[in-house]
């Protein structure tokens, strides 16, 4: 049978495909907040501008497609910003008070950050309790070892020195170190980032497993009646947040050779408002990883293009309020035009 | 040629603590035929689909399937000998387009990843040689209307292999034009060699597709019809109950 079917699709086909993009918002605000910056500020717009507005970008953008892949599967993660933390005391700690080579020490960090994300997944599949309140129970908890621990250990609220550590040199270049191009030199966890969000693009769009983490946040027990194993795609992309948070967690601490215990703390909402802005519905079953590397870049371009044009720091939560609101506002309006062009 | 029986029971009952929910129904459902079970509410229409589809297990009686008693201890047991159920609240994503719906939990490999080329060719085919007009499988479940969605479920069950079709009221909760789309589809499984048993509380959809008409009421089967032993009025008469019928419409007139 030839293709030439229905003359309905080429009519609609792909002016809708394009809007039913879930990143389309996204992009209108990169344009618009990029556009309001670039006019005004002419560092701004020069590569060491934009350098330094992808470098906040990356460490968040690595955080927040993680998040986006838990959310399209109908979880939250609040535990995800402490976890950053933990994993960054756990390096340093293990490296400067105990000996360990950086490596291995990154390594110890990695297997609690997957057992953290282990957990909170068997206890919000088994108890079937909204993963709100079941990682909100594991933030607060890692919020008190991380200080806890950390004040037992060093009698400080802080752990440094990780320079002199064994394996740091390698360790650094690898993850907090630099790359020239064009005579300017950008952070390496910008290519992580692309990493990342290329690696979770392809798990979303194209392998079985994206089918299950759209089909679980959809609709769980229809998608568990056709046989998708739901509890084990939850668990695992728990764990993917857990991972995300790890390497966030090594990046930051091996670039700043110090780590103070409360870090991460309130960032758990910064990924969650990321994903939003990159068309996550906070219902589940629908959103992209692109969108939110995209809501990423959009937060550190206000984060950094405020101090560019010389305004007070302060008015950036203002700014992201504001940019919530409208992302999801024209999210919303986005979809129910796709969904009406039905006929 | 007689058609090969597929499914059949002899006999068959269900108790739920004391509660007689079927009692002694025989029925069977023939390759390129359409068997109805009709009636009203708490007949034992649901019971006896939960039983063929491998949902309960029956305590009275013999099932058979090719001719050979079985006892399925799951609705995946029930899939793997080739019996699919479609219910009325399908197992459908609505954000998700009706190509990934298709394949979802059974989703075509190539190599590592999902071969999404594939997945929407095969829907697209297969949806097509239903006869079912989906203007584009990239369309999210959610923007069709019940009746395609009810197509794409049926669909999706003859390509994955079922040999017998359960169709659990899948005309209830449609409008007269969309549950005529879904009896054609039903028409086109029937075509295409499945064996059909169709569960509804309306005569007026069952009579044109049906080949054979098993009547439940309390659980218990009032009779057992083939086309040409019954009019659609005396179905429709029977499934009423026609007594009753005729003392309601007493109880109504006006004074």
């Amino acid at each position: 049978m030839t293709v030439a079917a229905d003359e309905r699709v080429a009519r609609i086909g792909t002016a809708r495909r394009l809007l039913i993009r879930p990143e389309l918002g996204a992009v209108v605000g990169l344009v618009v907040v990029f556009a309001f910056f670039a006019v005004q500020s002419p560092v701004f717009r020069s590569p060491a501008g934009i350098a330094n507005w992808l470098d906040p970008a990356a460490t968040l953008g690595i955080m927040a497609v993680a998040v986006a892949l838990l959310m399209i599967g109908g979880e939250f993660d609040l535990s995800a910003g402490v976890l950053t933390g933990t994993s960054g005391l756990i390096l340093v700690t293990l490296a400067t008070r105990f000996g360990f080579n950086v490596w291995l020490a990154m390594l110890a960090g990695l297997v609690v950050a997957l057992a953290v994300g282990f957990a909170n997944g068997m206890v919000v599949t088994r108890t079937r309790l909204p993963s709100f309140i079941v990682t909100l129970g594991t933030f607060l908890m890692l919020q008190g070892i991380n200080l806890g621990v950390t004040k037992m250990i060093t009698g400080s609220v802080q752990v440094s020195g990780l320079r002199r550590a064994e394996g740091y040199e390698g360790a650094s270049a690898v993850l907090a170190g630099t790359i020239e191009i064009g005579g300017t030199s950008f952070r390496v966890a910008i290519l992580w980032w692309i990493l990342v969000t290329a690696l979770a693009t392809w798990v979303l769009m194209r392998s079985r497993a994206g089918n299950w983490i759209f089909a679980v946040g959809g609709n769980e027990q229809a998608a568990r009646a056709v046989g998708v194993p739901a509890a084990r795609t939850k668990i695992a992309l728990f764990m993917t947040t857990a991972f995300a948070a790890w390497l966030v967690g090594s990046i930051l601490a091996l670039r700043y050779t110090s780590v103070q215990a409360n870090i991460g703390i309130g960032q758990e909402f910064i990924y969650i408002i990321a994903a939003v802005i990159g068309g996550c519905l906070l219902t589940g079953g629908y959103g992209s990883a692109i969108g939110a590397a995209i809501g990423a870049v959009i937060f550190g371009m206000a984060d950094k293009g405020i101090v560019f044009l010389g305004w007070d720091a302060d008015w950036f939560t203002f700014f992201l309020g504001a940019m919530l609101l409208l992302a999801t506002l024209a999210n919303r309006l986005v979809r129910r035009y796709a969904e009406e062009m039905r006929h | 040629m007689t058609p090969t029986t597929i499914l059949e029971t002899r006999g068959i009952g269900k108790t739920f603590g004391s509660v007689l929910a079927l009692r002694e129904v025989s029925m069977s459902v023939a390759a390129g035929q359409v068997t109805c079970v009709l009636g009203d509410n708490g007949a034992g229409k649901s019971t006896l689909i939960k039983i063929l589809s491998g949902v309960h297990q029956h305590d009275a009686g013999a099932y058979l399937v090719d001719g050979r008693e079985v006892r399925l201890t799951s609705p995946r047991d029930a899939l793997e000998r080739g019996i699919a159920t479609v219910y009325q609240d399908l197992a459908m994503i609505p954000l998700m387009s009706v190509w990934r719906n298709f394949f979802l939990g059974s989703e075509p490999r190539m190599g590592l990843s999902f071969d999404v080329r594939k997945a929407r060719r095969v829907a697209r085919e297969e949806l097509r040689a239903m006869g079912i007009d989906i203007r584009d499988v990239d369309q999210p479940v959610g923007t069709l209307s019940g009746g395609e969605r009810q197509s794409v479920a049926i669909a999706r069950a003859v390509y994955f292999g079922a040999r017998v079709l359960i169709l659990d009221e899948p005309t209830s909760a449609l409008g007269v034009k969309q549950a005529g789309v879904v009896l054609r589809y039903i028409a086109r499984a029937r075509d295409r060699g499945l064996g059909v048993v169709f569960i509804t509380h309306n005569p007026h959809h069952a009579y044109p597709v049906g080949d054979r008409f098993l009547l439940l009421n309390r659980g218990a089967c009032i009779g057992e019809y083939g086309k040409g032993d019954i009019t659609a009025h005396e179905l429709t008469a029977l499934m009423a109950g026609g007594a009753e019928l005729e003392e309601l419409a007493h109880e109504l007139r006006r004074e």
